[in-house]
């Protein structure tokens, strides 16, 4: 069929339709090139001035030695032990129980129940509950109620609370993600339940899960608000040998060097942060290689 | 003959909504069984409360019995998970598991307590050729399933199916995604399947239900309209609808 000129309607607006429809694709690609750039800026920056300030501190010394009166003697070795000690076992109470919920909520529990309703709609808001909250919140069950002290258990429990909401919510999406046929194809097969949740849907949302958990746990290692409430030490000069043993962590030790009056401990604060920056980079490269791995072994 | 699968008075809701209406059916043993009728007539659904796939949607209600081999697949006489296991259900779309096809094949066996590595090994050799796959595929056992061609995917499901030696093999339209030439080589898969299985068809093409089916039942609005050997029903329906139906005068 032949389309009369003077009948097709989009005739007369082409050719100006055409170049402000160009122009828009240029701006908006400019505008979210900015942002990007913007981010990585400000981060460059950033960079900049810690390494600028902290780097001739850093040395073998510094994360060998205790804390100090002296900023030369000063070390971070008992706030990086304290650390590691609170990460990993708020990895290791929040991962579990995390993927557990996640998996209840999507696989298990009655949708659309008010139950169910109740928990997705608190889960939500509890990812939004300012950390020093969940710092009270230790202080009053842990700390006292459970008698836990001021101990690196008490710390790892508190921001276990403070971290689960964002995992649950990170692996709900993920299992939620996993296509039902599959499912569907391994309940066909005779497998059970928790076979299939095994065999089908864990594989599946793995690599999603872990983003997730990653995240979470590298924001609960720049944590000093909770754990400051939970009664973290700002001085600890020994390295804690057992999760009841009192502590510090590389943020809170950071913190107390840069409110001290002498010019050389916001130096000793900014070797601090590199030592904590290469901690975080470190945990998440070893997790996302750990993703990749499973990401890999699913195509 | 031999009746494999025996349906009487089955009715079956989707909530409020009537889906299936008083189906009574004889499945026989090592004949295959079409089923036709225009979509949404309930013949997925039918096919889905035999292996009680229905079971895994909420707010679904079934009435009647249906036996398989004399037993009431119902009333819990057998376990679900034992039904899956003995009548197997190929799905429309295929679906490998993301993973080797290997793990695809032994994925069933492996969690059915099959443990034995050379034992596995004969399984998954066994079949694939069974599925007519195996020439294809025997180099590399331990690629993606995902890397096949849709045929290849859907003969791969097939083989999953026969690694757990079922009795009786569903089919929910498993070739609609297909080419024709993948469509001709599953069509030729089902002849010597027959041999050893009971197979029930889902189809929307008609050629194939009379190409490849011993018996053909028609489903309009949830009801068995009329069910018989094929070549009777496609040249003798006694019914008026399925007369419009096959010959495409219908609506």
């Amino acid at each position: 069929m032949e389309v009369r000129t003077e009948q097709n309607i989009y005739k007369q607006k082409k050719s100006r339709n055409i170049r402000i429809r160009k122009a828009k694709n240029i701006i908006f690609y400019s505008i979210i090139l900015g942002a990007t750039g913007f981010g990585i800026l400000v981060l460059g920056l950033l960079l900049y001035q810690i390494l600028k300030t902290g780097l001739a501190w850093l040395s073998i010394d510094f994360i060998m030695n205790m804390p100090s009166r002296f900023p030369q003697k000063a070390g971070i070795k008992s706030a990086l032990a304290g650390s590691i000690w609170v990460i990993s076992l708020t990895a290791l109470f929040s991962f579990p129980l995390g993927v557990g919920t996640a998996l209840y909520l999507e696989e298990y529990s009655q949708k659309g129940t008010w139950l169910n309703k109740l928990l997705q709609l608190n889960i939500s808001n509890l990812a939004g509950v300012p950390s020093i909250v969940y710092g009270m919140l230790g202080l009053a069950v842990f700390v006292k109620m459970l008698q836990f002290e001021r101990s690196i258990l008490s710390g790892a429990l508190t921001l276990t609370l403070l971290i689960l909401p964002v995992i649950i919510v990170a692996s709900q999406e993920a299992i939620r993600s996993v296509p039902e046929t599959l499912k569907q194809g391994s309940f066909a097969l005779g497998v059970t339940k928790w076979q299939t949740i095994t065999g089908v849907v864990l594989p599946y949302a793995l690599p999603g899960i872990l983003t997730g958990s990653i995240l979470a746990i590298s924001r609960a290692m720049g944590e000093a608000a909770p754990l400051i409430m939970v009664g973290a030490a700002g001085y600890v000069a020994f390295l804690p040998s057992s999760p009841l043993d009192s502590f510090t962590v590389l943020p809170i030790q950071i913190f107390n060097w840069t409110s001290r009056p002498q010019e050389e401990f916001k130096n000793i604060a900014a070797a601090g942060i590199i030592v904590l920056m290469a901690l975080l980079l470190f945990a998440n490269g070893a997790a996302v290689m750990l993703r990749n791995k499973y990401q890999n072994r699913m195509d | 003959m031999e009746i494999k699968i025996k349906v009487e008075n089955l009715t079956f809701y989707y909530g409020n909504f009537k889906a299936l209406d008083n189906i009574s059916i004889d499945i026989e043993d090592r004949k295959i069984t079409a089923l036709i009728g225009p979509s949404g007539c309930g013949k997925s659904t039918f096919i889905r409360t035999l292996n009680r796939m229905n079971d895994l949607i909420a707010g679904t209600k079934v009435e009647g019995t249906i036996l398989l081999d004399g037993k009431d697949i119902m009333k819990n006489e057998i376990d679900a998970v034992e039904l899956r296991k003995r009548v197997g259900l190929v799905f429309q779309k295929p679906n490998p598991f993301p993973k080797s096809i290997y793990e695809n094949v032994v994925y069933g066996p492996k969690r059915h307590g099959i443990k034995n590595k050379a034992q596995l090994d004969e399984i998954v050799e066994k079949s694939l050729q069974g599925a007519a796959l195996w020439d294809e595929v025997k180099d590399k056992l331990h690629g993606s399933a995902l890397a096949l061609s849709g045929g290849q995917q859907q003969r791969l499901c097939i083989a999953r199916c026969l690694a757990m030696q079922p009795e009786v093999l569903l089919m929910d339209e498993p070739t609609s995604a297909l080419d024709p030439i993948a469509t001709m080589k599953i069509e030729e898969l089902f002849e010597t399947l027959k041999k050893n299985y009971a197979i029930v068809i889902v189809t929307h093409s008609m050629q194939q239900a009379g190409r490849i089916s011993d018996n053909t039942g028609f489903f309009l609005n949830g009801e068995l309209v009329e069910f018989g050997q094929t070549d009777i029903l496609f040249t003798k329906p006694r019914d008026k609808r399925t007369e419009d139906y096959i010959t495409g005068r219908f609506g």
